[in-house]
């Protein structure tokens, strides 16, 4: 317990230093322009680390399963299907681009809803439920993919490049209003989710023993999705998909930290996510000089990571 | 009391357990026994909620189990699966304590600590118990589960084949617990048995199913004759009385 709380420290202290770098170091062309932008950047990144970070872990613990990411659900395709549906049928000037809160309002409601109507169609069956709702998500997520390819051919191509822009969204061009709303909702989320911790740890153990302790499990599958979803929509609405860094944090949480406890294991994952982000974009910002991009670094690191944990649970099966 | 009235369950179009009314009488080993896919297992996860039933209702002394509220349910009701692979590293006492968690939800007291010690002690892995469950062996693994049954302290304890993998020192051992359990704590112990000798030696009651329907239903020396057997597995078992034991000898017999 002692050792756990240490990690910790150690992680909260490195993120502390990543923060602190990326906001102060070789701070140009007067401070009070500066420091409130780098600010924001630091928020956006560490909403979205968070997000991501409490949202995998709580989705592999309800799947059963480490190497799935909430994204497999598509929901992370359904934000392009959102915007470029947006684009093409209304226009690059339509209201629901021009106004960010409503743009990204409706995102997230989408997302949230395409979860949720999945879900509910297919939580009925008895066995595996879950893995029917993965498969189906998965399907749809590439299906939906090719759908908007297909939209974003026949799009005007000047309306397709105000439309890229929302598609490709980094942390370099941060939507600064939209961080605090996302700060809200993560509230919420976290303050909705702290009462789950103690029920997934029973999770855990699989669905027969939770079950057996009296754990409410189809309800807390579906308080898990539906969190999941608006702390994935949110992220994604407000930076654009970062895919890989959910598997690589969760699992290096898991790796790190020896418990099963999800308070711990969450915090854990978040810091390491805020460090990853905030770390990496320092790397992309003065030692790379722009010329590569955070998503490249991340997904580069998390592919390779990806392929690790493939061959490792092949030989432990 | 635990009443099963009326309860199917269908697997697509395939009838898994088809009406089937059975009665657990308190502080008894009842169990369930039959051929491979006689839906002996189907029928104790309704039971136990895991699975719910297509028609019939189960009742806990008169309490509809559908309706009762899941950690009530947890207080008075453990069941233990085949199946306890598990995606987290634990320990054995971090296994056990998760029995207590119906009381405590997840806040141990010191009331809880005892129950696990005893629990612990019950299965004889006090020595092990900051072992983690990867470590151990099939047997010792199965006897950590059955422990966090125990440590849950419900007056049902249903257990989906708990002999599975062991030995037969810890099977006996396992066996004489659940005596125990139901002789000197006054529990009720429901399980699924392959093996019809440890049916016929240990349990009050036996119930015998058979394409998803009760065959056979009754007092342990009603069951174990050769005609009742017949019936069941459609083959010709013969019993043998040793020490008051009834032991069928089907090793080599005819079908």
């Amino acid at each position: 317990m002692r050792k756990n709380s240490t990690k910790l420290l150690i992680l909260f202290g490195l993120a502390i230093v990543c923060i602190l770098l990326f906001s102060f170091y070789n701070i140009q062309g007067g401070f009070s322009y500066a420091f409130p932008r780098r600010l924001i950047r630091v928020c956006a990144m560490v909403i979205t680390g968070i997000a991501i970070a409490y949202s995998t872990i709580m989705f592999q613990t309800i799947t059963q399963n480490r190497i799935l990411t909430p994204s497999i659900m598509g929901i992370d395709s359904m934000y392009e299907v959102v915007q470029t549906i947006i684009f093409f049928s209304l226009g690059a000037s339509s209201i629901f681009v021009v106004n960010r809160y409503l743009n990204f309002g409706v995102a997230i409601i989408v997302m949230v809803a395409f979860a949720l109507i999945l879900y509910r169609f297919l939580f009925r069956a008895d066995k595996h439920p879950i893995y029917l709702l993965l498969l189906v998500g998965m399907i749809l997520g590439v299906l939906l993919g090719n759908f908007v390819n297909f939209l974003q051919v026949l799009i005007d191509p000047i309306e397709y490049i105000s439309l890229q822009n929302k598609l490709f969204a980094s942390f370099t061009n941060v939507k600064s209003e939209l961080v605090y709303i996302c700060i809200v909702i993560l509230g919420i989320a976290f303050i909705y989710g702290s009462r789950l911790m103690r029920e997934l740890d029973v999770m855990s153990l699989g669905r027969e023993t939770a079950i057996n302790l009296g754990v409410n499990y189809d309800k807390i599958v579906l308080k898990v999705l539906v969190l999941s979803s608006i702390l994935i929509a949110t992220s994604t609405a407000l930076v654009g998909p970062v895919t890989f860094l959910g598997l690589i944090v969760s699992n290096l949480a898991y790796q790190f930290m020896v418990t099963y406890k999800h308070s711990i294991l969450i915090t854990a994952a978040s810091l390491i996510s805020i460090i990853a982000l905030v770390g990496g974009q320092f790397l992309v910002l003065h030692v790379f000089n722009l010329n590569t991009t955070i998503s490249v670094i991340i997904n580069f690191v998390g592919g390779i990571y990806f392929i690790y944990l493939l061959l490792k649970e092949s030989r432990s099966a | 009391m635990i009443e099963i009235k009326g309860v199917t369950k269908h697997f697509g179009k395939k009838p898994v357990v088809e009406d089937v009314t059975v009665t657990i009488q308190p502080k008894t080993i009842t169990s369930f026994i039959g051929p491979n896919g006689a839906g002996k297992s189907t029928l104790l996860s309704m039971v136990s909620r895991l699975l719910d039933s297509d028609t019939g209702e189960v009742f806990l002394d008169k309490n509809n189990v559908k309706k009762m509220k899941s950690d009530e349910f947890a207080k008075r009701v453990a069941i233990l699966k085949q199946s306890n692979h598990l995606n987290v590293r634990l320990t054995i006492r971090e296994l056990v304590s998760f029995g207590r968690y119906p009381y405590s939800k997840g806040r141990l007291t010191e009331e809880d600590e005892k129950f696990i010690d005893q629990a612990i002690e019950y299965m004889n892995l006090t020595d092990m118990q900051d072992k983690f469950l990867d470590e151990l062996s099939g047997g010792q693994k199965q006897r950590a589960f059955i422990s966090m049954v125990i440590a849950q302290d419900t007056e049902y304890i249903l257990l989906d084949e708990p002999l599975n993998n062991l030995d037969m020192k810890h099977s006996v051992q396992i066996m004489k617990i659940l005596r125990q359990l139901v002789d000197e704590l006054g529990k009720t112990v429901v399980i699924v048995l392959h093996d019809i000798n440890f049916a016929s030696v240990y349990s009050d009651r036996i119930v015998a199913l058979k394409n998803g329907r009760v065959v056979k239903d009754g007092q342990t020396h009603e069951i174990i004759n050769s005609e009742a057997l017949r019936e069941v597995y459609d083959m010709d078992i013969p019993v043998q009385e040793q020490n008051g034991c009834r032991i069928c000898v089907y090793f080599n017999s005819h079908s």
